[in-house]
């Protein structure tokens, strides 16, 4: 066997192996029920959910408990089937948390809470403006 | 009134462009298709005109464009959307790449300018490879199109000189067809900064030379120069990757002083969307410099070159179509393009991959394989772990489309990136890291077409040797402990020293060789201050408390957080902390001023001084000088004091932006040289949100008699009748009476101005706040048979801040390691260049 066969050969395996550890790391999208599922199992994997914060009849943000010291926060965030979780933070909570339209949290659950390692928020007005008010 | 003639000539030059391009492109087709030479000739003169008319359309685009922004014509969308009045013009340059048309537009101006230097130094190539020039400025040129095909009502391109009334449909436009705003929404604050008026025209020109050994190699394949090409566009190669590298560095530079994730890098899609093609290009590099000096590896230059250059449009064509959603913080918004970019990403990467297939079996190979003692041998192998490095990143980035695919087909894509990134992509990394550097290192030895194991040990004992010296005694003042760091160290200082070694050679025989010797030393520094200031980036303000948080989980939680409450001292680590309130900066003087010495006007971005305001001892602002700010801006005062009682101060920043969804931190670092000591705030009180005030006090006091307001000692200084009162027709029965009162808090003293009004028989009270302490004044009444006054006092929490700090030990390796780098391409580059100059002279090229 040639030597460039060898390296051939070593190449597509390194290849096939960055594919099948990518797919084995990648995270998921999931829903509160499936992560507590999955860790029960004991799989404790960080996961993805999208949900939203929750609302009162007047529209006003509830489910918001910062604690004391301000370093930390938890809140209620209801996923996208339906189900309300309360959702540990620890990290003081982002200025503008209350008005984002959705939140992405990544992480999981320890007993019955969720842990979350990082909080993605999707505000409204993303970079475009959509309409023009007279008096600018 | 609205100003259509000037959009219309943009237009008019868009159209002009992309027409063209198209033409230019068919000319230099014909011409590099004719044999005969007369008739090419002609050809190629009249691409040549083509081209030069396309680039003179491209200036006018560009000229339209800034004549808009800069005379402030706000009934175009463009410059509604990215400018506004207050911005300054060195600004302005900056709404070109706020927006996605604007930076196509720089790209086009990019390319123009490379073909115009491409025409003027290539005979033989000129028409080659000018077609394929014209041929992406024509599909560059549809981008910013802005036209509708009727009929079948299909957009191509997004125009920027597109009119408000045209892109946004508000009822205001029913009622008045020519109404025109009277300002622009403003430039996203996170751009105005130094760094991005320059770091991103540098990538864009990065990415637009990647273009130039693409084009030499399709010309190469096309005309069966298989071997020629290779010394035309390697001097390009490495004046691109130079470019490119540079670019992507500005950008960490940037990411570091402004935005709040810790540190430089942050392996987000957009970054890696980079990182890939140029770790491809650096590779690609690599096997032309083996070609030319043994004639291997001719086809893996061909296949790097080509798979580069798709790399640059894939990466395109993830931040512009939208398909990477909200997994980015900088892509673009979605224009409806990504019909396009897939036509122009498939149209090229088919033709290149179409072009190498039907030639594969001419182009010439060497009939022998690479000596295993030979560079060739081991540039090979360091060439392909750079591919692997880069596809590594690139099979996760990707994970969004493989999702859209699998859509596409019907199934449910729900992969996710890896959930913490910078660990995920730093433990392969590393490795890839690790091995490049070692490459770079023993490649350099084998400077020979072959040399046997002997001469190697004997070369590179010395480097080994010194490599362990260097590296304990880093690692033992260092504190390195990690042995996969102690690893990368290792590596790291081998490349520095091996190629340190070869310098030192170089120097003395031919000075004009080492650019690679540079470059490489330049990469061992930077992966060392990389593995330093990554690797032991050190939370300072620890709290290690450890609270449980709840009766649901058993998990015990450590803060890497403090809280700070205004004027009262806190320890952490090494330091102590004060926090001195919050501070504004004036748009053109260099310092801050507390938020207590000015009052707020009509205006957001105009306030009033309230006091002498000084610098050092220098009065910059007397009272009642208006001072221009920028509103969205406050920095927060944190006074460190060291164990040895050393003072310093930092101003992190909050900054309220709109655009970016809510209150971004921005960091302020105290730089040393062995490490940075890098302060965020991670919460600070929401200014655009009401506070809660206690119950009111009342006090009935006369000039000059003490009285106490939350502990703090305040005085009336006097009482002032007021003519004139902002905001507020005052006639002559009209009262307006301003109280100044003086209050005593910890530091210093503090003025506030309530004000008392009688208009139209009514009575109004516009309280004033020291902000610092918590406290808001009320002039409540004025009694004049008792010569006194009554005092209404609310307070509130404290000011407080949330803070973070971090420590960066031997962050300027990195910097000082980019530098070099930079050099030794530079380096590499006249080298090069000089020896195509050379064979261009002979005729040969």
């Amino acid at each position: 066997m040639k030597r460039s066969h060898i390296i051939g050969i070593v190449l597509i395996a390194a290849a096939i192996g960055i594919i099948i550890s990518t797919a084995g790391d990648a995270s998921t999208y999931v829903s509160f029920e499936d992560a507590y599922v999955m860790a029960k199992n004991g799989d404790s994997k960080s996961i993805h959910v999208v949900g939203e914060l929750t609302h009162d009849a007047s529209g006003e943000v509830t489910g918001i408990y910062p604690s004391p010291n301000k370093l930390s926060f938890r809140f209620i965030m209801q996923d996208e089937k339906g189900k309300k979780q309360e959702v540990y933070y620890n990290e003081p909570m982002p200025a503008d948390f209350t008005r984002s339209e959705k939140v992405v949290v990544i992480g999981s659950y320890h007993d019955d809470l969720f842990v979350a390692d990082k909080i993605l928020m999707k505000c409204p007005s993303k970079y475009q403006e959509t309409t023009v008010n007279a008096e600018m | 009134m609205v100003h259509e003639f000037i959009g219309d000539l943009g237009h008019f030059c868009v159209v002009v462009s992309f027409i063209s391009a198209l033409y230019a492109a068919f000319c230099f087709f014909k011409a590099s298709s004719i044999g005969e030479i007369s008739i090419a000739d002609g050809w190629t003169k009249n691409g040549r005109m083509a081209f030069y008319v396309h680039a003179i359309s491209v200036l006018g685009i560009v000229v339209s464009l800034f004549f808009i922004i800069y005379n402030h014509y706000f009934e175009y969308h463009y410059a509604w959307s990215h400018s506004s009045r207050r911005l300054p013009t060195h600004y302005m340059i900056s709404c070109f790449w706020e927006g996605q048309e604007g930076s196509f537009l720089l790209w086009l101006f990019w390319h123009a300018l490379l073909g115009i230097i491409i025409i003027a130094t290539n005979k033989y190539w000129e028409a080659p490879v000018m077609t394929v020039f014209s041929a992406v400025q024509a599909f560059l040129g549809s981008m910013i199109l802005g036209v509708v095909i009727p009929g079948i009502e299909l957009k191509i391109g997004s125009s920027p000189f597109i009119l408000l009334r045209d892109a946004i449909s508000a009822p205001i436009f029913a009622s008045q067809p020519d109404f025109i705003p009277q300002d622009g929404t403003g430039l996203n604050p996170l751009l105005q900064n130094y760094w991005m008026v320059i770091h991103p025209p540098t990538l864009f020109l990065g990415f637009a030379t990647t273009i130039i050994p693409f084009a030499y190699c399709i010309a190469g394949l096309w005309k069966k120069k298989y071997k020629e090409w290779i010394r035309p566009a390697l001097p390009w190669a490495l004046f691109s990757a130079a470019i490119l590298g540079i670019g992507i560095l500005m950008g960490a530079y940037w990411a570091y002083e402004t935005l709040n994730f810790g540190g430089y890098w942050n392996w987000d899609p957009v970054e890696n969307a980079v990182y890939v093609p140029w770790l491809f290009l650096i590779a690609a590099i690599h096997t032309m410099v083996a070609y030319k000096n043994s004639t291997t590896a001719l086809k893996s230059s061909i296949i790097l070159v080509i798979t580069s250059f798709v790399l640059i449009l894939y990466s395109t064509f993830l931040t512009r179509s939208g398909v990477l959603g909200n997994a980015s913080v900088h892509s673009f918004t979605d224009l409806g393009l990504s019909g396009q970019l897939l036509i122009y990403l498939i149209f090229f990467t088919a033709i290149a991959i179409v072009l190498a297939v039907v030639r594969w079996k001419e182009i010439p190979t060497s009939e022998k394989e690479a000596d295993t003692y030979s560079r060739e041998f081991w540039i090979f192998i360091g060439a392909l772990s750079l591919c692997l490095m880069g596809f590594q990143v690139l099979i996760p980035t990707s994970i969004p489309v493989f999702n859209k695919v699998i859509e596409l087909f019907g199934g449910m894509g729900n992969f996710a990136p890896p959930a913490n990134q910078i660990e995920y992509y730093s433990k392969f990394q590393l490795w890839f890291a690790v091995v490049v550097a070692l490459l770079s290192g023993v490649g350099q030895f084998f400077w020979w077409k072959k040399i046997d194991l002997k001469t190697l040990k004997d070369n590179l004992s010395v480097p080994l040797v010194l490599t362990l010296i260097v590296s304990s005694a880093i690692i033992l003042f260092g504190d390195v402990a990690d042995p996969a760091y102690i690893i990368l160290l290792l590596a790291g200082v081998f490349t520095v020293v091996a190629n340190g070694k070869i310098l030192i050679g170089l120097f003395k025989s031919s000075p004009k060789l080492s650019g690679g010797a540079i470059t490489h030393i330049g990469i061992g520094l930077m992966l060392i201050g990389i593995m330093f200031s990554a690797g032991y980036s050190k939370v300072v303000s620890l709290n290690n408390t450890g609270m449980l948080i709840s009766k649901e989980s058993s998990a015990e939680f450590n803060s890497e957080n403090l809280l700070l409450f205004i004027n009262e001292p806190k320890t952490m680590l090494d330091y102590d902390l004060k926090y001195k309130g919050e501070r504004l900066e004036p748009v053109n003087e260099n310092m801050f001023i507390s938020k207590n010495d000015v009052a707020k006007t009509a205006v957001a971005h105009l306030v009033t001084a309230k006091t002498q305001i000084f610098k050092g001892d220098e009065l910059i602002f007397d009272v009642n000088d208006t001072i221009e700010i920028a509103p969205e801006n406050t920095f927060y005062e944190i006074e460190y004091t060291t164990r040895d009682g050393d003072k310093f101060t930092l101003y992190p920043r909050a900054q309220v932006n709109e655009a970016m969804g809510g209150l971004l931190a921005s960091p302020d670092i105290k730089r040393g040289v062995s490490s940075d000591l890098y302060t965020h705030v991670s919460s600070v009180r929401n200014p655009t949100e009401e506070m809660e005030w206690s119950e009111m006090e009342e006090f009935r006091v006369g000039i000059d008699e003490n009285f106490f307001v939350n502990d703090y000692v305040a005085s009336v200084e006097g009482l002032q009748r007021l003519e004139t009162l902002e905001g507020i027709d005052l006639t002559p029965e009209d009262v307006a009476i301003r109280a100044r009162i003086k209050v005593q808090g910890e530091e210093r003293d503090y003025i506030s101005e309530p004000v008392f009004l009688i208009k139209d028989g009514l009575v109004g009270r516009i309280p004033d706040e020291v902000d610092d302490l918590g406290l808001k004044l009320t002039l409540l009444n004025v009694h004049p048979e008792t010569n006194n006054f009554s005092i209404g006092a609310n307070t509130r929490q404290k000011n407080w801040v949330v803070l973070k700090a971090l420590e960066k030990p031997y962050i300027n390796l990195l910097w000082l390691g980019t530098l070099i780098l930079v050099i030794g391409f530079g380096v590499a580059i006249n080298r090069r260049y000089s020896e195509f100059q050379k064979m261009k002279n002979k005729g040969l090229e």
